[in-house]
């Protein structure tokens, strides 16, 4: 198998006249996990439709594992398994149910395929809910259902559309150790989110807006290379306050974003600006507490993304 | 090795369809009121049919207008009532007031008899027995006349049928009571006459299109509606496969309806099957397909499942009135008749007639039975192709 288990050139998919998806390259390395980090709407779930064989390209070439897309996207059904954004199981069968049709879909042999979903309960932990009706889970439980009837044939390659949307913060900690489960065997996962914890866990990233790819690498290289400095700036008692400070600053054509968080007001400063720090204190009518702070994956989305109409 | 391949290629296949066919089963099992139809929509229609919808129109409501005042208004009265065809509920004195009472809807009909009632009927009753030696006299005055309340042609039909009533019983003699016959009528098939012994056969095209096309259409749909297919498109399953797992169950449902259609005419309604139940069962089979077909057809086109109901009533009504259920092929337009021939239903409903009620083989019908053969395998093929293993 060649070192990449995706590799686009140019990918693109156009609606009508919009563009949801715009000359994308894509290198995805075998057995890491590789996240599209991105506002609604961007183009992720256009670029995994594409990539799952779903959707053909308006133009571009796309290789997973080997097979040219989507000329032989059968090929790869049976490497590949697609976790959808929304959930796509039958609500009206058990989880037992689901798990045996999609198995046979598959074509596992009825023992194997007995001891596979024996194995999967183990793993997913859900044994004890194996005859409810999918329809009646939780989130949780549903989306490691889902999970479990992806990778049930045991694919090469897992394509997972924002998989943890309707989950709480403590199963998505749990859905996230089985995905390094998964990929410690060797799996390559693709996985799309909105949420910036997610995205910090993945081996390497790609930056999506507006159809197009803004950023890319892993997540400590973005942190590094970003191109804006990062300053906190301590709330006064006298003085402006930091709502007002805040509308002032953005203003600025050097100052890329400003965003709230309690008593600071965290600003990105372009690397246009040699000196950030006196360049603030410049601004201020009266001296002000700030000092510049380590730049996190949101600080590195806004500056890819063009914070000032973005998350504010 | 290359036999390997194949096998293994075979057993994929088969595994794929009965993973798809065991899903739907369970899905089928567990929507009790798709179940409870399935049994109730050919129990229901069969009982509506046979027993509650009829064109022999008995017992209208009339009226009388009697300026005779003899007791031969009152006698011909009586011999009117016999025919069962009107029931005198009401008298009134003027035609106003009758016309009145027929605008309301409380009557009907009116009869209204003249002050010269009694001269009438002896000018009536000597043309009768003169009527075979002088036959000028046959256009002698009517004896009464009646109003009607003319919007449904099928009230009116059955008093212009009093017309020619006999009125022996008035006179207490037998004579010669209606002009000698043209022709002898031997009815084949229905020497009774009875309306449900068509329209049984006819009613099991009716609910099996009704039901098999719905149930297709809808349960594929449903599929992309719920975002199911979005899943299943990603997994080895091919749409012919797809397909095929989903027709299989509703082949048995439609065979049970069969079952219990056929049951109920030949017990409750006595209707004669007289060809036999393999050939029965085989051109109903076939015309299942044909519907199932019909139904895949319809849900590639349909993105939702309100959608695909609106498809299957909009093929329902011409099926109900184009295919022969109804009212006769050979009495319909040129326009009509061409859609009919489009309609599997019509196929069908001449198929089965001629199977239950003439004992007719299949190779009797060679043109319906092949016009279905032929449009289930085409549609199959189209809606495999029309059915995208991608969303654009």
């Amino acid at each position: 198998m060649s070192e990449f288990a995706i590799e686009t050139h140019k990918m693109s998919r156009h609606f009508g006249v919009l563009r949801a998806v715009d000359q994308l390259d894509l290198s995805i390395p075998s057995g890491c996990i590789y996240g599209f980090l991105g506002p609604n709407g961007c183009g992720k779930s256009t670029s995994i439709r594409m990539l799952t064989g779903l959707l053909s390209p308006t133009e571009g070439d796309i290789t997973v594992l080997g097979e040219s897309l989507p000329k032989d996207a059968d090929k790869l059904r049976q490497r590949i398994g697609y976790m959808t954004q929304k959930f796509s199981l039958y609500q009206d069968l058990s989880i037992e149910e689901n798990l045996q049709f999609v198995g046979r879909i598959y074509n596992l042999a009825p023992k194997a395929l007995k001891q596979r979903i024996d194995e999967l309960y183990s793993l997913y932990d859900l044994r004890s809910q194996r005859k409810q009706m999918a329809g009646t889970l939780s989130g949780g439980q549903r989306q490691r259902l889902a999970l479990a009837a992806a990778t049930i044939h045991d694919p090469d390659l897992l394509f997972l559309d924002e998989p943890t949307s309707a989950v709480d913060p403590e199963n998505r900690r749990e859905f996230w150790e089985r995905l390094f489960d998964l990929c410690s065997e060797g799996k390559t996962i693709l996985v799309s989110t909105h949420y910036m914890d997610e995205a910090e866990r993945c081996h390497g990233l790609a930056i999506l807006e507006n159809g197009t790819k803004r950023a890319d690498g892993s997540p400590q290289t973005l942190m590094d290379q970003m191109g804006a400095n990062v300053v906190e700036l301590e709330d006064s008692v006298s003085g402006e306050g930091l709502r007002a400070l805040k509308s002032r600053l953005i203003e600025l054509p050097a100052v890329i974003s400003a965003a709230q968080l309690g008593t600071r007001l965290r600003v990105l400063v372009s690397t246009d600006i040699a000196e950030p720090l006196p360049y603030l204190q410049s601004l201020m009518p009266a001296p002000r507490q700030m000092q510049t702070a380590r730049p996190s994956l949101e600080d590195v989305f806004v500056s890819c993304t063009g914070g000032r109409r973005g998350i504010s | 090795m290359s036999l390997l391949v194949a096998r293994e290629v075979v057993v994929g296949f088969l595994n794929r369809i009965f993973a798809i066919l065991v899903k739907e089963l369970k899905q089928l099992s567990r929507d009790r009121v798709t179940f409870g139809m399935i049994v109730m929509i050919p129990l229901v229609q069969l009982l509506l049919f046979g027993f509650a919808i009829n064109t022999d129109v008995r017992h209208l409501p009339a009226g009388v207008v009697d300026h005779s005042n003899s007791s031969y208004g009152r006698s011909l009265m009586q011999t009117v009532e016999a025919t069962q065809v009107v029931d005198f509920v009401q008298r009134y004195h003027s035609i106003a007031e009758a016309e009145a009472a027929i605008t309301r809807g409380d009557v009907r009909a009116v009869m209204v008899l003249s002050p010269d009632l009694v001269t009438r009927l002896m000018d009536y009753n000597a043309a009768r027995s003169n009527g075979a030696l002088n036959s000028s006299h046959s256009t002698s005055r009517p004896v009464a006349q009646w109003l009607v309340d003319g919007s449904d042609t099928l009230i009116t039909g059955a008093i212009k049928g009093l017309r020619s009533m006999p009125l022996n019983e008035m006179f207490q003699r037998s004579a010669p009571t209606s002009p000698p016959l043209v022709f002898a009528v031997v009815p084949y098939f229905n020497p009774e006459q009875r309306n449900v012994v068509n329209t049984a056969p006819g009613l099991l095209a009716i609910i099996l299109t009704m039901t098999m096309v719905m149930f297709t259409a809808t349960s594929l749909v449903r599929e992309r509606e719920q975002g199911n297919i979005e899943f299943l498109i990603t997994t080895p399953v091919h749409p012919m496969e797809l397909m095929v797992g989903k027709m299989i169950p509703y082949i048995f449902v439609g065979l049970i309806q069969t079952c219990i259609v056929l049951a109920l005419s030949y017990w409750v309604f006595h209707v004669p099957i007289n060809g036999g139940l393999v050939t029965v069962f085989a051109a109903t089979l076939l015309f299942i397909m044909a519907s199932l077909v019909l139904g895949l057809l319809i849900s590639t086109r349909a993105q939702t499942q309100m959608q695909a109901m609106q498809m299957t009533f909009f093929l329902m009504l011409p099926s109900i009135l184009l295919s022969g259920f109804m009212f006769p092929y050979e009495g319909m337009p040129r326009a009509a008749q061409i859609i009919a021939e489009a309609l599997p239903a019509t196929h069908f409903v001449r198929t089965i007639r001629g199977i239950v009620l003439r004992d007719a083989g299949l190779a009797d019908l060679t043109f319906d039975i092949t016009w279905l053969a032929v449009f289930a395998v085409t549609g199959m093929v189209v809606a495999a192709l029309r059915f995208n293993k991608r969303l654009d």
